[in-house]
């Protein structure tokens, strides 16, 4: 409503603006008009466009649209055309975009008129319309905007909105187009953009980087994993420019991985990533090549889009491996580039390009779909051509019969060109394999008594190269040749019959000179290259039988001397001075039979294809094998590979933001009351609030969560704190761990100020806090001894100055990519086998990823945050007792499922605690049977002793029915099922306090739930009532003015239904517990669960 | 990357030009045309065409060449399929791609083509999200839209374009509840002249309409799975989900689209429908050819043939043709020397035939090659390849819907030699 109010206003100003300019350019227009033919149409298009009705100004502009389309010029309605442009209707304003688009470039002044529109639309709430402004606004190439558009351009790619960032990467295109100066400030611009984490934004900022800075492949290096983990969910044509962009990115960074002796197992990579960060240093420079983690996860992220519905996107896949992967798994892309042959003739003949390119080098790769390139007669000519230049390079000794069958065929087809090209295939096919040179000969040979003239040509010319390869037995074919000579009249091929009986006139030696003496009647008749071969006969035929031929050759040397082209007059006149002695001639007489019949390698026949290797496959060089404009070269390979440390990513960035913060309370001293403490407290969750929409990486807001917790309980008093830790410990081992640490962390603050002033140092630290899962998660990769145990070493002094020279050192950051390592192994959604809470806080990271797509439109106050607190109970799948040796825990890890948003994601452990391995572990049938579960890919084999996590999704519905399945093995199957706890089917969710009363409010009568419990005194405190809470179900804190209420908020898994719990404590420990959501029934279970534990001590 | 487009008829006029950056004059297609009178015929147009500082794109559709302007390295792949994409949105939005109805909705091929693409760069290309942005015209709508002055154009980002599941739009409803899978597949063979098959392979597709409230999430599984060979999928459906159980996942756009499309494995032996026995001949010397061409079903299951199409390009050097069809109708082209039989069902009892004779050009020469025979069919209720749906499922809303499967099988580029 009220941006069309904000229209309305503007409307009117501007009118009021451009009446005024209209007055005065109007005349000028209608001076300017009286000179084009269609004055009076515009005319009355300009009366429509001033009129006051919204719908004659709408007709008129469909009207100018339509003399654009045509391409006819509309130019001199500009003015009048522009004062509409702030319009409150849509329609009419889209079309008034356009018309300005199209023209402000010739109108430039006017169009300024129309800027001070999009700047305040710029500012709307509306983000569609904040993008639309910003495409119109960077569209319109007027050079004196180009500070305003700038400007927009920083502003919109720091937008809430992905769609208005999105935006703002193609005006960075626009704006670099029209003023090439701006580069530097722009690649600001494109490097902050590059991190953005939404899809939409990726493929749009790619193409900017492509097309302002393509040489800055520095930027990339951070961005990399990052950009082949979201591909698969990138828009299609986004996929495309960063497959192509990642293709000579990964040739700069990456080893060749086409040397011998390489490794290719693609299991091996498994292990590999597990394997000790030392020993990776090592055998990277030991022999045998080992594919960089990066060059793998690139193949591997790309594999899937080969089944890609877009065309383009298979192709660039496809080129992708080729130039890339090791040469034994280019055969993948085989399959579907041969689908894709099944599309549009445009696309056929692309790919058949391409095809024919790889099927130079590797004829193995196609061979299998040989007949998927056997020509149609209702292909187009060019269709044609490639498919036979394909047939002819897959042709080897086994095929070659089924080849030359389908050849033959081809050659008396009506369509000549292709007949004609057909025969220079068989040509080839003969010279390549040496087995069928004689049946192809005499094949071509029967063709000479073909009706049409160019098949007899071609083949002429055809079998003129195949003689000269074994000339010793063919002078039946040259006799024979030379009896057809007088039928033939293409010039190509007369040239060739004369050159062959000059080359092998030792072996017609009666013929030859026959055919001279025909040629000598004819010579002034003949095209050039006929003279030039008959010159060339006439002098092979003087030395070797000068007896018969002297006269014939002055003739012709004669004839030659006098004729039009100077060509001939030439040779001619070299060819008299060689052959003929005479007293000027010098030693070069001498020679003259040397030079002439000089022994002649035969010709190699090969692909017209064959050069256009050194072009990129897929690109537009490739295609008309030159280069074409702005087209990129693929480096080689580099010797060495360049430092990939430059890849790593520092995970817990967000930490770095956390470090100054928790200097700011360290400069404010201790807190001097708690309650101010709390409120900045507040202010800085409401910040994260809004800020985890922007850049959603969730490892930051539950670092920085559970930081800011053990903040607040480093502050607290200590006896509370040692009573929470007694309580946890019926909770699981990393909430005690957690409590232990409390004490140290006190220690800490005050050692903290040398360390705290680098970043770096945040990283270490939030290490040492123990509770941030993140520091869980490296912790437990690095030494995998427990938690607790870890913590107390980092906070003893000796530990300290290592821990700081990690920071430097290589191995430090080796820890860290380790951490990312996981990470790739995770999207791919194999089960890795890592321990649980590791792989958990990483795909929460991966998954808010994911999630700013989708977030955004949902007002940004009200969110589904990941879990801020998590104290993991796990539950007993199966038994090994009953499971005949494989048991199986699960248990919640309270994170938005991966696989679909409705499901509860569940991790599920599983161990071989019998004496042999076990294969095939899957799901088998589940019930009910609408269950919606994501089952873990099929375990293949699982050793004695081992034990492998898996992540599954299920569907609950928001009820706590059981999901029942079969765990299957090879031989056995077990019934199991999983029955979740109420909470566990609620995802937290943030909001403010407002909105909270808000949508309590809505909430009320039957969809209100309470209870008035008696609390255990160890729990009123406010951690230890949100520890109990948060204990129970998955919900999220929401900040609180009042002391004495707490808030939760969350959201149920599947129908997203709100579910706001509230705890308000009385007076002597009583306290009035309150549940709203619509799902009464959960509101019950609920309120009985988190009874529970609150009354309990 | 795509600086303009422009539409050509095919007698050669320019109807539409669109500039997405500064203007390309339309004296950049002489040398389209140039090219375009070298080629003999429409379809060998090459689809990339170089000029001195542009580069031409062009595909051609229902005899309309989309011709796009490039000015600098792009893979041509890429936009010979948004020119495609192009064309099948037109076709989406107007029932039918011709010159009449892309001038009569001039206005909204224009804001289509300004939302598909900004700068050149694709921005929407999912026909549910234009269709947000702009409705698609109808004459209810015009009537509506004449009256009470709303327009066509949406106002708000439509809520695809930023959502995971940007094919489908929010807030769908609908009365009746259905979703209709079509099984079409395609054979593609060369038949040599004694009746053997040189080539055969089996393609298929699943399109679906699907008309659903809310958001649904469909699965469908197959008796048979393992006879798809390759596969390509919409982007909704699940590729782990498939890798991992062969199971279709996947939250439907709303209305029609191309679930699947597959290819049989080559293992399998093809079904060959029909044969062809065919005695085409001309005689040295004389004037007279004899023409004679029999069908029958071959392989079928049991289901009629029908809808038989066969059509084949006559030698040049044959004048008339004066045949005589046991069913169906037959027409000759003399200019294009193009032969039409439409046949009809093939009745097994009473094999179709077309028999007679054809008249040669005075003193032309014999011709080398006797004629290919491209034959059109197709068999309802019936895949092939024996594809079968075993079950579809839905989940995430709480109705019934009514579902519906359908098989069928056609000819594709299937061609008999002679």
């Amino acid at each position: 409503m009220s941006t069309i109010a904000l229209y309305n206003d503007q409307g009117g100003a501007e009118a009021a603006v451009e009446a005024g300019q209209e007055n005065s350019s109007s005349t000028g227009g209608a001076a300017f008009g009286l000179f084009s033919s269609d004055f009076k149409k515009n005319e009355d298009l300009k009366e429509m466009l001033e009129s006051n009705k919204e719908s004659l100004k709408l007709d008129a502009m469909k009207r100018v649209v339509g003399l654009i389309s045509k391409g006819k010029n509309a130019s001199e309605l500009f003015p009048a055309v522009v004062k509409n442009v702030a319009s409150k209707n849509i329609e009419l304003k889209k079309l008034v975009y356009v018309y300005l688009v199209r023209y402000a470039e010739e109108q430039q002044d006017l169009a300024l008129l129309s800027i001070s529109t999009f700047q305040r639309a710029l500012k709307d709430p509306n983000q569609f319309i904040r993008g639309s402004a910003l495409r119109v606004l960077s569209s319109i190439r007027v050079p004196i905007i180009v500070p305003i558009m700038m400007l927009a351009i920083k502003e919109a790619a720091a937008d809430l909105s992905p769609y208005v960032r999105k935006t703002s990467a193609h005006a960075i295109q626009k704006l670099y187009s029209l003023d090439p100066d701006q580069k530097e400030q722009l690649i600001e611009v494109i490097e902050k953009l590059l991190k953005d984490k939404s899809t939409l934004v990726a493929g749009s900022v790619v193409m900017a980087f492509e097309e302002v800075c393509p040489d800055r492949i520095d930027l990339i290096h951070k961005n990399y994993r990052k950009l082949c983990n979201l591909l698969v969910d990138v828009e299609e044509w986004g996929q495309v420019v960063i497959i192509s962009m990642l293709t000579r990115y990964a040739r700069t960074q990456f080893t060749s991985p086409w040397k011998e002796g390489a490794i290719f197992d693609e299991n091996n990579d498994k292990a590999f990533y597990d394997s000790d960060s030392e020993e990776k240093k090592d055998t990277t420079e030991a022999k045998p090549y080992i594919m960089d983690p990066d060059h793998r996860l690139l193949l591997r992220n790309t594999k899937p889009l080969l089944q890609s519905r877009n065309t383009a996107v298979v192709m660039c896949v496809a080129q992708l491996y080729w130039h890339l992967a090791p040469t034994q798994e280019v055969n993948i892309v085989t399959k579907s580039l041969v689908r894709l042959l099944r599309s549009h003739r445009e696309v056929q003949y692309i790919v058949l390009q391409n095809i024919a390119t790889m099927s130079i080098q590797r004829k193995g790769m196609f061979e299998p779909y040989m007949k998927s390139f056997y020509v149609r007669s209702t292909d187009a000519t060019h269709i044609k051509t490639l498919k036979l230049e394909i047939l002819t390079n897959l042709a080897n000794e086994a095929n070659i019969s089924t080849i030359l069958r389908e050849f033959q065929t081809y050659v008396k087809s009506q369509d000549k060109a292709f007949a004609a090209a057909t025969i220079q295939a068989i040509g080839r096919c003969a010279t390549n394999i040496t087995d069928v040179t004689d049946t192809c000969l005499s094949g071509l040979v029967l063709l000479l008594s073909n009706r049409d003239e160019t098949v007899v040509a071609e083949s002429v010319v055809v079998i003129k190269k195949l003689l000269q390869t074994q000339p010793t037995q063919h002078s039946e074919i040259i006799k024979h040749m030379a009896k057809l000579f007088d039928n033939i009249t293409v010039s190509m091929a007369r040239a060739s019959i004369l050159w062959l009986m000059g080359e092998y006139c030792d072996r017609v030696p009666k013929i030859a000179p026959d055919v001279l003496r025909k040629m000598a009647k004819t010579f002034t008749a003949e095209e050039d290259i006929v003279k030039l071969q008959t010159v060339n006969l006439a002098a092979k035929l003087y030395l070797t039988n000068s007896k018969q031929t002297k006269l014939l050759t002055q003739y012709i040397l004669n004839l030659g001397k006098y004729d039009q082209s100077y060509d001939i007059r030439d040779r001619t006149r070299f060819i008299r001075q060689l052959i003929v002695p005479n007293e000027k001639s010098g030693a070069l007489n001498k020679y003259a039979r040397r030079i002439l019949l000089a022994p002649k390698p035969a010709p190699v026949l090969e692909s017209s294809f064959k050069d256009r290797e050194r072009f990129q496959l897929g690109t537009l060089s490739h295609s008309l094998n030159t280069k074409a404009a702005g087209y990129q070269e693929l480096s080689d390979w580099p010797a060495v590979a360049p430092d990939q440390s430059v890849r790593n990513v520092e995970v817990i960035e967000p930490v770095q933001e956390w470090a100054p913060s928790v200097g700011k309370t360290k400069k404010s001293g201790k807190p001097k009351s708690a309650d101010k403490f709390y409120s900045d407290d507040e202010e800085e969750k409401e910040e994260e609030g809004s800020e985890s929409s922007k850049d959603s990486s969730s490892s930051s807001s539950s670092s920085e969560e559970s930081g800011s917790e053990s903040e607040e309980e480093s502050s607290e008093e200590s006896e509370k704190t040692s009573s929470d830790s007694g309580k946890s410990s019926s909770g699981s081992e990393k909430s005690s761990s957690e409590s232990e640490t409390e004490p140290k962390k006190k220690k800490k603050t005050k050692k903290a100020p040398q360390k705290k002033s680098k970043p770096p140092a945040a990283f270490s630290d939030s290490d040492e806090n123990g509770n941030g899962p993140v520091a869980q998660a490296s912790s437990s990769s690095a030494e995998s001894s427990s938690g607790s145990e870890t913590d107390s070493e980092d906070s003893d002094p000796p530990a300290t100055p290592q821990k700081k020279k990690d920071v430097k050192s290589k191995p430090k950051a080796e820890v860290k990519s380790k951490v990312e390592v996981s990470l790739l192994d995770l999207v791919d959604f194999s089960p890795a086998p890592t321990n649980a809470p590791k792989s958990s806080v990483i795909s929460s990271s991966l998954l808010s990823d994911l999630e700013g797509l989708s977030l955004s439109n949902i007002s940004s106050t009200m969110q589904v945050t990941t879990p801020s607190f998590g104290p993991v109970k796990t539950y007993e799948l199966l038994h090994h007792m009953t499971g005949k040796g494989l048991s199986a825990k699960y248990h919640f890890p309270r994170q938005p499922c991966l696989y679909e948003p409705s499901m509860v994601a569940v991790q599920v452990i599983l161990t071989n605690s019998s004496d042999h391995s076990l294969e095939e572990i899957h799901i088998g049938e589940r019930s009910p049977a609408g269950l919606n579960i994501h089952c873990f890919n099929t375990i293949e084999r699982l050793e004695p002793e081992a034990s492998v996590t898996v992540s599954m999704g299920i569907d609950f519905s928001d009820s706590t029915q059981a999901a029942n399945f079969q765990l299957c093995t090879k031989e056995d199957q077990f019934s199991v099922s999983i029955q979740p706890a109420v909470g566990e089917l609620l995802m937290p969710s943030s909001m403010t306090e407002q909105d909270y009363s808000k949508e309590q409010g809505k909430l009320l009568g039957m969809n209100e739930t309470s209870a008035t419990i008696t609390m255990a005194t160890a729990n009123t405190s406010s951690q230890a009532i949100s520890k109990q809470v948060l204990s129970v179900c998955n919900v999220g804190e929401v900040p609180s003015s009042q002391k004495s209420v707490h808030r939760f908020a969350g959201r149920t898994v599947s129908s997203g239904a709100l579910v706001l719990v509230c705890l308000e404590l009385k007076e002597s420990s009583t306290a009035l517990l309150t549940i709203n959501t619509e799902k009464s029934v959960m509101a019950s279970m609920l309120l009985r669960d988190l009874k529970q534990p609150l009354v309990q001590a | 990357m795509i600086h303009s487009l422009f539409l050509i008829n095919s007698s050669g006029d320019i109807f539409l030009e669109k500039h997405w950056k500064s203007v390309v004059s339309r004296s950049v297609c002489d040398y389209f045309f140039e090219a375009q009178e070298r080629a003999t015929e429409p379809e060998n147009v090459p689809p990339v065409i170089p000029t001195p500082h542009h580069y031409l794109i062009s595909v051609l559709r229902h005899r309309i060449y989309f011709v796009a302007v490039i000015q600098s390295e792009v893979p041509p792949l890429f936009v010979i399929e948004f020119l495609h994409r192009v064309v099948d949105t037109f076709q989406d939005y107007f029932g039918v791609c011709t010159e009449a109805a892309i001038k009569d909705n001039v206005v909204v091929v224009y804001e289509l083509l300004e939302e598909m693409l900004d700068n050149g760069f694709p921005l929407a290309t999912e026909s549910n999200i234009l269709k947000e942005l702009i409705k698609p015209p109808t004459i209810l709508r015009t009537m509506v839209n004449t009256i009470t002055g709303s327009t066509n154009v949406g106002e708000q980002l439509p809520t695809g374009q930023l959502s995971v599941v940007p094919w489908r739009r929010t807030g769908v409803k609908y009365t009746n509840n259905e979703a209709y899978f079509d099984v079409v597949e395609e054979i593609d063979a060369i038949i040599d002249k004694s009746g053997s098959t040189i080539t055969a392979e089996i393609q298929g597709v699943i399109d679906a309409c699907v008309k659903l409230t809310g958001m649904p999430d469909l699965t469908l599984s197959f008796m048979n799975p393992r006879l798809l060979d390759d596969v390509s999928f919409h982007p909704c459906v699940r590729f782990k989900r498939w890798e991992a159980e062969r199971i279709l996942s996947f939250i439907p756009p709303d209305g029609n689209f191309r679930l699947l499309s597959y290819h049989v494995s080559s293992q399998n032996l093809v079904a060959i429908p029909v044969y062809v026995k065919h005695n085409i001949s001309f005689r040295e010397g004389s004037s007279q050819g004899r023409f004679d061409l029999t069908l029958g079903p071959k392989q079928t299951m049991g289901k009629s043939v029908e809808a038989v199409l066969v059509s084949s390009q006559l030698p040049r050097g044959v004048l008339t043709a004066n045949l005589n069809p046991s069913q169906g109708t037959y027409t000759f082209d003399p200019v294009t020397k193009m032969l039409t039989w439409d046949v009809g069902k093939i009745n097994p009892q009473k094999l179709p035939s077309l028999k007679g004779t054809m008249s040669l050009q005075a003193g032309a020469s014999k011709p080398d090659e006797n004629p290919t025979i491209n034959i059109q069919l197709k068999i309802q209720q019936m895949a092939i390849s024996g594809l079968k749906v075993n079950r579809l499922d839905m989940y995430g809303e709480k109705y019934k819907p009514f579902k519906g499967i359908k098989y069928m099988t056609k000819a594709g580029k299937f061609q008999v030699r002679t």
